[in-house]
């Protein structure tokens, strides 16, 4: 039997559709037969956070999440603003809604102090410019984290965070720092850092340092994928804001005013 | 043609060379007996806290640099911070909770590092000797 060139290609083109179809078959089945095995529909997990400005006794002098946060990371203390370290610190209110305010000076509420950390973003500008992916988003749970080993300090996250919640170690921070938690590693000269939503605590199921340590409980942590989750009701019965939604960046950070 | 001497007259030469040649090639004995080093290995402090390691011995004294980036991967980049042993033991991964729990890093990682002459170990930039964490004061 002799074939012509036209009848060979069509023969191995069949015979080509027929192996990855399958294939193609075979594996949709797996899949199919994967997701029955697991029993359950996963949420994916959204961590978010809730503070409550009206709640919260920053106003009163109270910064014990911050002193929390900052003795659970080794978060050092400089004296001096430019080498500052900031995981969470306080801000006047007209500095983190800039957008908001109305341009009266009498604004009975622009200097209050609200806590601000990093924000988490749902399209975090940080993560886009980071040449050696040192932070990246989470695609379980959407927290924005930070590998400190592979951060070579070029700082273009911190040019892209619009919120500044990252800093530098322009000094070795071991040298400002009174004590040290042996279970969380400080950061030597020359890296980013910023907060991560502590997941070395969730994983062990506790909420975050800051969260914890609050008397008021002025701060709720929570999945935002679950809509049972105290912080989503929250957001359901309370008017809130995020900080620069504008920017498209998408805070999981909400403050309810 | 310089009419041959029985008496070597580049005797001078030819000694001071072998004398230098000698002096050379002992020189690492001479300088090592003067450091007082001596070829016996690190002085180790091992554990007595427990009596085996999260792998077998021979694969902790070739491989813990691999164990402990393939930790750091796991933790950091992937969040599973637990790791079971070959024995089915369960640890935390974590160089200063898991590792320092037993070791000691001063006399231990430290003097082994230094005798291999391992001058570069950047883990302790950040990671925390918990001994020293210890003398720091609130």
């Amino acid at each position: 039997m002799k074939l012509t060139r036209k009848e060979f290609l069509k023969v191995s083109g069949a015979c080509l559709l027929g192996v990855s179809g399958k294939k193609l078959l075979a594996a949709l089945d797996n899949a199919t037969k994967k997701e029955a095995a697991s029993g359950e529909v996963r949420w994916p997990k959204h961590w978010g956070m809730v503070v409550d400005i009206r709640k919260c006794r920053e106003d009163q002098g109270c910064a014990k999440c911050i002193e929390a946060c900052n003795a659970a990371h080794n978060v050092p203390a400089f004296d001096d603003a430019a080498h500052e370290v900031k995981w969470i610190w306080k801000e006047p209110l007209a500095a983190v809604f800039p957008e908001q305010q109305t341009g009266y000076e009498q604004n009975a509420l622009k200097d209050v102090p609200v806590p601000v950390l990093c924000n988490h973003c749902d399209n975090p500008p940080c993560v886009r410019v980071c040449p050696t992916d040192a932070t990246w988003k989470r695609p379980e749970d959407g927290i924005v984290m930070m590998d400190w080993h592979r951060c070579i300090g070029c700082r273009y996250c911190m040019a892209a965070c619009p919120y500044g919640s990252r800093s530098f170690n322009w000094v070795d921070p071991r040298t400002h720092l009174t004590h040290l938690n042996p279970d969380y590693p400080t950061r030597t000269k020359g890296v980013v850092e910023k907060c991560t939503f502590c997941p070395e605590r969730l994983a062990k199921g506790q909420p975050p340092a800051c969260v914890e340590a609050c008397p008021d409980q002025a701060m709720v942590f929570g999945d935002l994928s679950d809509p049972r989750c105290e912080a989503r009701r929250l957001l359901a019965s309370r008017f809130a804001v995020g900080r620069r939604t504008e920017l498209g960046t998408g805070p999981n950070v909400y403050y309810l005013v | 043609m310089r009419k041959k001497s029985k008496s070597m007259p580049d005797k001078v030469w030819i000694i001071s060379g072998l004398l230098l040649f000698l002096g050379l090639t002992t020189y690492p004995v001479w300088h090592n007996l003067s450091a007082h080093t001596t070829s016996k290995g690190p002085d180790l402090v091992l554990p007595v806290s427990a009596k085996e390691c999260v792998a077998p011995l021979s694969y902790m004294r070739t491989s813990h640099t691999k164990l402990l980036l393939s930790w750091r991967d796991e933790v950091v980049r992937q969040g599973r911070r637990t790791y079971a042993a070959a024995d089915g033991k369960v640890y935390n991964m974590s160089l200063s909770g898991t590792c320092l729990r037993c070791h000691n890093k001063q006399k231990f990682c430290d003097r082994c590092h230094s005798y291999a002459g391992l001058s570069t170990v950047d883990c302790w930039n950040c990671h925390v000797d918990p001994a020293l964490a210890e003398g720091s004061k609130r």
